[in-house]
């Protein structure tokens, strides 16, 4: 084995972040920029020590892995571990990229804000436990990150707090996430139950050599599937991501685009044996579930005006090809990887450009947009790089990406591949119509829009040189090296497949097309929205969050609970309060000191909750006292009696 | 053995109740001296009891360390037996760290109708008693210091509560009182069916482990002490006295109620009633099981009615307990140390609620969440600030103290031990699961409520102040704890799993 080289500090990248968090909340405010120093300096340093990670397995360098012990309970053993492989190293590279970009760009974002210093602090809260889930080597760390970016994201979202759609947003985000989190906890207890390790290498070896029943696999995949849903956020648990939008745009980019909610995807894929040797019927699941909400998500971004909700339920989507292509097998998962590494360039950066468009017409409304590309020219010409990656245009990181999903698919799972190349052509389609109602056409907006400062626009050209950059690293033609770092074998054959490329790009270009003829001249009314009950399917969201909420959340959270409290006031407190009344009715009539020893104990008892009315007599009656008394006599009796027995 | 092994969880336990007695000579015009005494004599407890921890020996496993096993009540019996493990160990130091921050507490906040010297006095005396019961090893010496904890409370509630303190301070202690009875009953039943005759926790544990109690007298002991140990804890439906209790006590009381009290009932179960009692404690485990499940959903749901901020930390109370009963129903080394860790995370967090909840009220002069109305972290940031870092905490947040006591609870609950039915207990693990949803739907909500949005007409011009010195000082050992706990949980399964594992052998477990 080759020396770990820069492999042994992964850790190190994920440690940084949370050393910034205290830095930055005992002490940002009093440096200069009001405390976004540590933050960009750490995520910086973490992002150079990643090239340095990726670097090793660059050259070729072999797997590293690394623990301490943390505590051990019974029979368990937990650790705090490492294991670094070349997936690893393009997860830090990911994060660590879009975390310093949104760091940046946050500078001028957020300038003025009045809790500017509390947001750098909670962005690095986040970074730190976003790469604590990557370089985990067992399961209760990985969760320990994985509910910490959900805390992260709660608050976040909740930024803005002083409005009441803000915070609602950020309950909505985390109660669904959080409902997807608790079988995933049932599901790592099967494993490691199952296992007696919280090792994910180990159980994954032990599930491979098949030590495990194939029911106990199958539902822990099953169950940890749905931690999956609930954080990247697939049907039905997807209702959350739109309503995140609420925070900062630079939250959006980093939290709700790139990382966070491609953790579940990143799950699926490390536990990835678990869910190969479960039984065939849950990888099907699996595919169902992310072929639905890719389509489904998409047509959704049809008829949004907000431009960040636009991009949100295309972030559904595009996790839902990865979710989906986990279904088909170790080619389906390498090419998910590989979109969620091009996905996380290049929607980065389609979220930043929503940002500086939004921070120039203070509005997230693209009717009060338009006509933006001539006052805005790095913002619009950075965005349509995303666009157009994001659609799937060749030669950009969405293509390759996407033509490797697609090639994937093709090979047996047909279904699939008809869904995902319909949403294609969808996904092309809306994301034309957003550029073409952003940036073309007369402004319809208020005030003068400029373009963004440095700080901001400075990150958009960085991620759209990775946009137009990295998806080379997946093309056949350069030899796939992505594959070559993340799996260290040679890559199961995806080839380049010729009429896959050029059926992809056909719907690709389709979806432009239609949109360009669309939406090339200004329109009264929108045409998606005059497509009568279709339309009104899509703006009513398919009618789940009125499910949800009138169907779950208000009976519960009004309902049901009245009516639980209510039997707590009236049948349980009533059964106190019913036996103290007949205690002092009964002991009225009966004089408690004639009679029998029993008897008294019975009394006592009754008595025991004789305070109904009256009450500040007993108290100062002295009465309690006397009634102590009369139940220990009556005790000491009864039990010689019941010792006799 | 050295005369401080010897002597030092004595000296610590009755510390304070000389503190009380030197206090109550105190002239009542001396209030300063009294805060002082109060501060001095918890501070001295407290030190005393760290240096116990520090001289505990955490290599050694189950046994008792600091024992004192001497002549006390011959004639019935009863000996002074005290010692230490690593399952009293946390409960101990925890009592007296909430009993000195609770005294800190009171250098700025007596509540009214003032009588400074009074209201520590009593603080102490509750203190001898708490921490008594953690380290006694005698039923009746046990039982004395568990009925000492009632009085105390019971005045603290019925003096310095809130309007509908009488009701309540006889809700408490009668309810409470009618659990003893029952137990002392059970305990009395021990006494006589061992052979010989024996008060002696250890060798009551020796005789229920090798058999030595019939089953069926097993099974009518058990009930007798579970109905003293679920009243206390409390379990539901036994829960009842618990928000009234809560909701009238004093700041300082109810962060005792919730921080130790409470926990004295699931520490008698992993004492008493599980060592003594292995077979009764697996025929009773499921339906503790499913009591437990209950109580976490129900409170749950009972948390989000509530419109009393104070009233609702208490329910929230009866879901956590619920929890950590949970964990001892499995019967598994695991559960049993989820159990311990949730009871000491439970009197942090909760303890800080109350604290939270306590120092809202003393701004705002109303609990009632309607009339609070929002805008608390813009009106006062810090206090805001930590109640909602101590809600998150509480609703099980990893990293934070909260996480692992419920997480290894509902672990033990999807493998519990072998004797009990697996598919049963991994319903009541469902249960708990939609409970942790539910728990952080109504703590979120509550913030969403009370800190949140802006700051209503009526408070804008009130010149209300944020978290002051004296608070900070009371508050901030809790809020490392909780970190500290959360990040590190082996400070507490570290000390404890032995001492469980112990347990659990003599248990057959």
């Amino acid at each position: 084995m080759t020396s770990p080289g820069f492999a042994k500090y992964a850790w190190v990248v994920a440690a940084l972040p949370i050393a910034s968090a205290g830095l930055t909340l005992f002490f940002g405010k009093r440096t200069p920029g009001r405390g976004w120093i540590y933050g960009v300096l750490t995520v910086g340093a973490g992002f150079v020590l990643s090239l340095l990670v990726l670097w090793h397995f660059v050259q070729g360098g072999g797997v590293y892995a690394s623990s301490v012990d943390w505590f051990r309970v019974g029979p368990l053993r937990f650790e705090i571990g490492q294991y670094v492989d070349g997936l690893t190293a393009v997860m830090l590279i990911v994060v660590t990229t879009v975390s310093l970009c949104v760091h940046v760009y946050s500078i001028g974002y957020m300038h003025g804000d009045q809790r500017f210093t509390w947001f750098y602090v909670v962005l690095s809260i986040f970074t730190f436990a976003m790469l604590t889930v990557v370089v985990s080597d067992n399961l209760f760390q990985l969760l320990v990150g994985w509910e910490i970016m959900g805390i992260c994201s709660y608050l976040l979202i909740g930024h803005w707090w002083e409005e009441h759609v803000n915070s609602s947003a950020a309950i909505k985000a985390f109660i669904t996430t959080k409902t997807g989190d608790v079988p995933f906890l049932f599901g790592i207890f099967v494993l490691v139950v199952a296992t007696g390790t919280t090792n994910i290498h180990q159980i994954g070896e032990l599930v491979g050599a098949g030590d495990l029943s194939r029911g106990v696999v199958s539902a822990a995949a099953l169950l940890l599937f749905g931690g999956a849903i609930g954080k990247s956020a697939q049907f039905p648990l997807h209702v959350w991501l739109p309503d995140a939008m609420q925070g900062p745009t630079p939250v959006s980019a980093l939290i709700h685009a790139a990382t966070m909610v491609a953790a579940g995807v990143y799950l699926v894929g490390r536990l990835f044996e678990v869910c190969v040797h479960a039984d065939p019927w849950v990888l099907q699941v699996v595919g169902i579930v992310g072929g639905i909400t890719a389509l489904g998500a998409a047509l959704l971004g049809l008829v949004q005006d907000d431009i960040k909700r636009v991009l949100a339920y295309s972030t559904i989507s595009q996790l839902a090809y990865m979710v989906s292509l986990m279904s088909a097998g170790p080619a389906g998962r390498n090419a998910a990887f590989f979109h969620l590494f091009t996905h996380a360039f290049f929607k980065a950066l389609l979220f930043l450009g929503s940002g500086a468009v939004i921070h120039a017409v203070h509005s997230n409304n693209m009717s009060e947009m338009g006509g933006l590309r001539k006052p805005m020219p790095i913002t619009f010409w950075t965005f349509v790089i995303g666009s157009a990656a994001l659609a799937g245009i060749p030669p950009l990181a969405g293509f390759w990406s996407k033509d490797e999903l697609l090639a994937s698919a093709s090979k047996g799972h047909e279904v699939v591949f008809v869904v995902l190349l319909l949403t294609a052509l969808v996904t092309a389609f809306y994301t034309t119509r957003m550029v073409m109602l952003t940036f073309f056409g007369e402004y319809r907006g208020h005030g003068h829009p400029h373009e963004a400062p440095a700080s901001m626009t400075g990150p958009l050209v960085a991620l759209a040189a990775g946009t137009v950059g990295v998806g080379f690293l997946g093309a056949s033609f350069a030899h796939a090296v992505f594959f070559k770092w993340v799996f260290f074998e040679e890559p199961e054959a995806i080839r380049f497949v010729p009429w896959v490329a050029a059926l992809s790009t056909g719907a690709a270009l389709l979806g432009v097309l239609v949109g360009v003829a669309v939406y090339g001249r200004a329109r009264e009314r929108d045409p998606m929205l005059a497509m009568g009950p279709f339309t009104t399917l899509l703006v009513r969201k398919y009618f789940m969050d009125d499910l949800y909420m009138k169907g779950i959340v208000l009976p519960v959270r009004d309902k049901v609970s009245a009516f639980v409290y209510w039997t707590n006031q009236n049948v349980l407190d009533g059964i106190v309060n019913g036996a103290a009344r007949l205690a002092r009715w009964f002991s009225r009539g009966v004089n408690g000191f004639d009679r029998t020893v029993v008897d008294g104990a019975v009394n006592g008892v009754a008595q025991t909750a004789g305070f109904t009315g009256g009450l500040l007599r007993y108290l100062q009656s002295g009465n309690v006292q006397r009634y102590a008394a009369l139940l220990f006599a009556g005790v000491v009796v009864l039990a010689v009696i019941f010792t006799r027995v | 053995m050295s005369g401080w092994e010897r002597s030092a969880i004595s000296i610590a336990t009755f510390l304070p109740l000389v503190g009380a007695v030197v206090i109550a000579f105190v002239p009542k015009e001396k209030e300063r001296a009294v805060r002082s005494l109060g501060i001095l004599f918890t501070g001295a407890a407290l030190a005393v009891a760290v240096a116990i921890a520090i001289g505990f020996d955490y290599g050694s496993g189950g046994g008792l360390q600091f024992e004192l096993d001497t002549r006390w009540i011959p004639v019935i019996g009863a000996r002074y037996h005290v010692g230490i493990d690593g399952i009293s160990l946390p409960l101990y130091v925890l009592t007296f760290l909430l009993s000195f921050l609770c005294a800190v507490y009171t250098w700025r906040f007596v509540p009214e109708p003032g009588k400074t010297k009074a209201f520590l006095a009593l603080q102490l005396l509750l203190e001898t008693g708490m921490a008594g019961t953690f380290i006694a090893f005698d039923l009746v010496l046990f039982f004395i210091f568990w009925e000492l904890v009632l009085v105390p409370m019971y005045f603290l509630i019925g003096i310095w509560g809130s309007a509908n303190r009488e009701y309540a301070a006889i809700k408490f202690f009668l309810y409470t009182l009618f659990g003893s009875v029952f137990m002392l009953l059970g305990f009395l039943g021990m006494y006589f069916r061992a052979d010989p005759h024996t008060f002696d926790i250890l060798k009551l544990q020796a005789v229920g482990s090798s058999g030595g109690f019939s089953h069926t007298f097993q099974l009518v002991a058990f009930a007798g002490v579970f109905l003293g140990f679920a009243i206390k804890v409390p379990m539901w439906p036994f829960h009842t006295w618990l928000p009234d209790a809560h909701t009238e006590a004093p700041t300082v009381g109810s962060v005792l109620l919730a921080g130790i009290l409470l926990k004295m009932g699931t520490y008698g179960f992993v004492r008493i009633a599980l060592p003594v009692l292995p077979y009764a404690a697996q025929k009773y485990a499921p339906w503790i099981g499913l009591l437990a499940a209950i109580a976490i959903v129900y409170a749950a749901l009972a948390c989000l009615a509530q419109r009393d901020l104070k009233r609702l930390i208490a329910f929230s109370s009866v879901g956590h307990m619920g929890f950590v009963m949970l964990g001892i129903a499995t019967l598994t080394p695991i559960g049993i140390n989820a159990a311990i860790f949730g009871m000491v995370a439970h009197g942090l967090i909760t303890g800080m609620l109350f604290f939270c909840v306590g120092s809202v009220y003393d701004r705002y002069h109303t609990r009632q969440i309607a009339d609070l109305g929002g805008g608390l972290m813009q009106k006062l940031p810090y206090l805001g600030g930590v109640f909602a870092f101590v809600a998150i905490a509480s609703l099980g947040l990893p990293g934070l103290a909260g996480f692992w006591g419920e997480v290894m609870a509902l672990l033990s609950s999807y493998n519990p031990a072998g004797v009990l039915n697996t598919g049963l207990f991994r319903g009541f693990m469902v249960a708990g699961g939609v409970g942790t949803v539910l728990t952080a739907g109504y703590f979120l909500w509550m913030l969403q409520r009370v800190n949140m949005g802006t700051v209503p007409e009526k408070w804008k011009e009130a010149a209300l102040p944020d978290v002051l010195a004296v608070e900070w000082v009371s508050w901030v050992p809790l809020l490392i704890g909780i970190v500290a706990l959360g990040v590190f949980p082996r400070i507490v399964f570290g000390v404890t799993d032995g001492a469980v594992r112990g347990l659990m052998h003599l248990f057959g477990g």
